[in-house]
């Protein structure tokens, strides 16, 4: 099975002519009903939706309460490194931009790890640039060894794997994906992607089914917005992540919606997502897919962060280094490490946690036990907890 | 209301509500939660549980009197959960157990293959088993054999406070099972409680509805209100229900008992 024939047959249609023949009648009456139809979220995302915001953050709040509670998890990235073999014009890791290229060895790891671990959070997303050579399996589960004494849940986000690899990751205590198609339009990504492994856009569309199918527990996808009509590819992301949910129901779906941000490559975005825009995206994507998980990375500044809290947000990141070592090392200006992207919210763990409390949220640091052979047992309290 | 108490694992239990930790703002309002719902049993999801956090730790808000239901919240298998449960003994969270096995993220309905498998083994190695289910008479029957200690039917799916969509079937688990059956999921007002306890529900366990409310403390309170409501009404055997009217003065009053 793929999601490929269905994103191909959307793709073949003229959506944009369809989204602005939606009417306010056609949004109100998505809004009558359950919005569950791929054309319900087609009318959420349409120009016409954009005189409905508010009655769609209503119900979207409602919805993620109902669904998540007052709780947003928190997470931080560690790049472990920044080698590439890919040529993806809109990045700053495109193997042909001439920054300082870097690798972790085991006990810069383990330097990073007790960093961040001190900050309290449990959760990490592991990101390295799209090099099998420097960034192998092999290498991939020797980090793990060291991460997985800090942190009960890692995430990953690297290059696109095949399915039994994915199962050895989930052995090695990877427990969720993040994985972007970056663009659903399939000549744009051509384009995007002129040489590397990368450019194989059926492999990598493919990918976070074959993770499901490998068992990984959380699957996070999303389109890098700005890069095609961020229109379709909010469409296309929304029913990608309903293929999965339906198809493989024991994994925990959930979308990322990165926009495009100044880097070192110069590459500016087709089209611009104003805050309006992502904030509709969000609104439609809840609406459509009440259970999925949603994140949003210091991408965005940290007014706008504070104000998408209520909107459907269940994770976000915090204490935010987007570069190699950034964590335990000298600052990025300093270092010299170059970073994926500029941040726009830099804010501490703590100081994120008191914005969430302050805003009525809890922040969440565990949300899983790893089944992971001779993992270690919290030794419980004295006398108990019973 | 004393005197009224059910066993499960040899505890007996006085309140009839079970309240829940998660989706809370701040788990600071937990004791107050507790308290004013006069709850007795506090169900908490492991995967939620880091003792060792310097950021604070949900099992520190939870009451030292109540009675601690760890859950299985996130096992797909029921292996998963027998570790999940393993692991919640070994952290001194006693021997009680809430099954869930879910391997649904759309409507998170519960596995009742798994979740009996999963009894089964965890009660042969003495924890009291509360397993999460649909209500289906065959899975309880299944799990009454499989060692369980209750069995929790849903109302409705998990979180979404839509009331006792299972009504019917879970009167007849309260008719058919010798266990109590402890009404789960799915009750999203008092007066939704209160209707379970009027079935013969032995108990009900509502987090959502509480979690989510506009203050927490005093949907605890009517809660608690509720379920004792409930169970009051139940005890006290509610008059029938006729399609007619009945005239508390009948026409026929004066024959005496002469009258059909």
């Amino acid at each position: 099975m793929s999601f490929y024939p269905q994103c191909a047959e959307y793709g073949a249609m003229p959506l944009d002519a369809m989204s602005a023949a939606v009417t306010g009648g056609d949004v109100r009456r998505a809004l009558a009903g359950e919005c569950r139809s791929p054309g319900d979220l087609l009318a959420l995302l349409s120009p016409a939706a954009a005189l409905y915001l508010e009655e769609m953050a209503g119900r979207a709040s409602r919805l993620t309460l109902q669904h998540f509670g007052r709780t947003i998890q928190l997470f931080t990235p560690l790049y472990l490194s920044n080698h590439c073999a890919n040529h993806c014009v809109y990045c700053g890791f495109n193997a042909a931009n001439a920054i300082p290229r870097s690798h972790l060895s085991l006990e810069q790891v383990e330097a990073e790890a007790r960093a961040i671990a001190a900050t309290g959070l449990r959760q990490l997303l592991i990101l390295t640039g799209e090099s099998r050579t420097k960034a192998s399996p092999e290498y991939l589960e020797a980090c793990l060894g060291v991460l997985r004494r800090h942190f009960p849940s890692v995430f990953m986000e690297i290059y696109a794997m095949e399915q039994d690899e994915y199962g050895r990751m989930i052995r090695a205590g990877i427990d969720g994906l993040t994985l972007f198609q970056e663009t659903y339009d399939e000549s744009l990504y051509a384009r995007l992607h002129p040489h590397g492994p990368k450019r194989d856009y059926r492999f990598r569309l493919d990918a976070p089914e074959r993770a499901c199918r490998a068992g990984m527990r959380v699957v996070n996808i999303g389109a890098l917005l700005g890069l095609g009509d961020w229109r379709k590819d909010a469409l296309l992301t929304g029913l990608h992540a309903a293929y999965l949910q339906r198809r493989y129901p024991q994994a925990d779906i959930a979308v990322s919606l990165p926009r495009m941000r100044p880097h070192a490559g110069g590459f500016q975005p087709a089209s611009i997502v104003s805050d309006a825009d992502l904030v509709q995206i969000m609104l439609a994507l809840r609406l459509f897919l009440p259970r999925l998980g949603i994140t949003i990375s210091t991408r965005e500044t940290a007014r706008l962060r504070d104000n998408l809290l209520p909107l459907g947000v269940t994770r976000m990141s915090a204490g935010v280094s987007t570069a190699v070592g950034g964590h335990s090392q000298e600052s990025e200006t300093e270092g010299g490490a170059v970073g994926q992207f500029e941040i726009s919210d830099d804010r501490s763990v703590e100081e994120m946690c008191a914005m969430l409390r302050a805003h009525g949220f809890q922040p969440v640091f565990a949300d899983w036990h790893p089944p992971v052979n001779g993992a270690a047992i919290p030794a419980p309290r004295a006398g108990g907890l019973v | 209301m004393t005197g009224d108490g059910f066993e499960i694992g040899g505890v007996v239990l006085e309140s009839r509500l079970f309240t829940g930790t998660g989706k809370y703002a701040d788990d600071a309002v937990i004791p107050e939660v507790c308290a004013a719902s006069g709850s007795q049993v506090v169900t908490v999801a492991l995967r939620r549980v880091d003792l060792g956090s310097a950021t604070g730790n949900v099992m520190d808000h939870i009451p030292k009197h109540m009675k601690l239901l760890p859950n299985t919240s996130g096992a797909r298998t029921a292996d998963e959960a027998v570790r999940i449960a393993r692991l919640a003994r070994a952290m001194g969270c006693g021997d009680w157990i809430k099954i869930e096995v879910i391997s649904d993220n759309r409507y998170l309905l519960p596995d009742g293959y798994a979740t009996c498998k999963a009894t089964e083994i965890l009660a042969a190695e003495g924890f009291v088993v509360l397993p999460y289910v649909n209500a289906d008479l065959y899975v309880a029957r299944s799990l009454a054999d499989a060692g369980a200690a209750a069995i929790m039917p849903l109302g409705a799916p998990i979180g979404t406070n839509r009331g006792l969509k299972t009504r019917e079937m879970i009167r007849i688990l309260i008719e058919e099972m010798d266990l109590p059956v402890i009404v789960d999921a799915g009750i999203g007002r008092p007066s939704e409680a209160c209707e379970a306890m009027e079935m013969g529900a032995a108990a009900c366990l509502v987090n959502t509805a509480i979690a989510t409310a506009g203050d927490p403390v005093v949907m605890a309170r009517a809660f608690g209100r509720a379920v004792r409501a409930g169970r009051e009404a139940y005890l006290a055997g509610p008059g029938v229900s006729r399609g007619l009217a009945s005239a508390s003065s009948p026409l026929t009053g004066f024959l005496g008992g002469e009258g059909a």
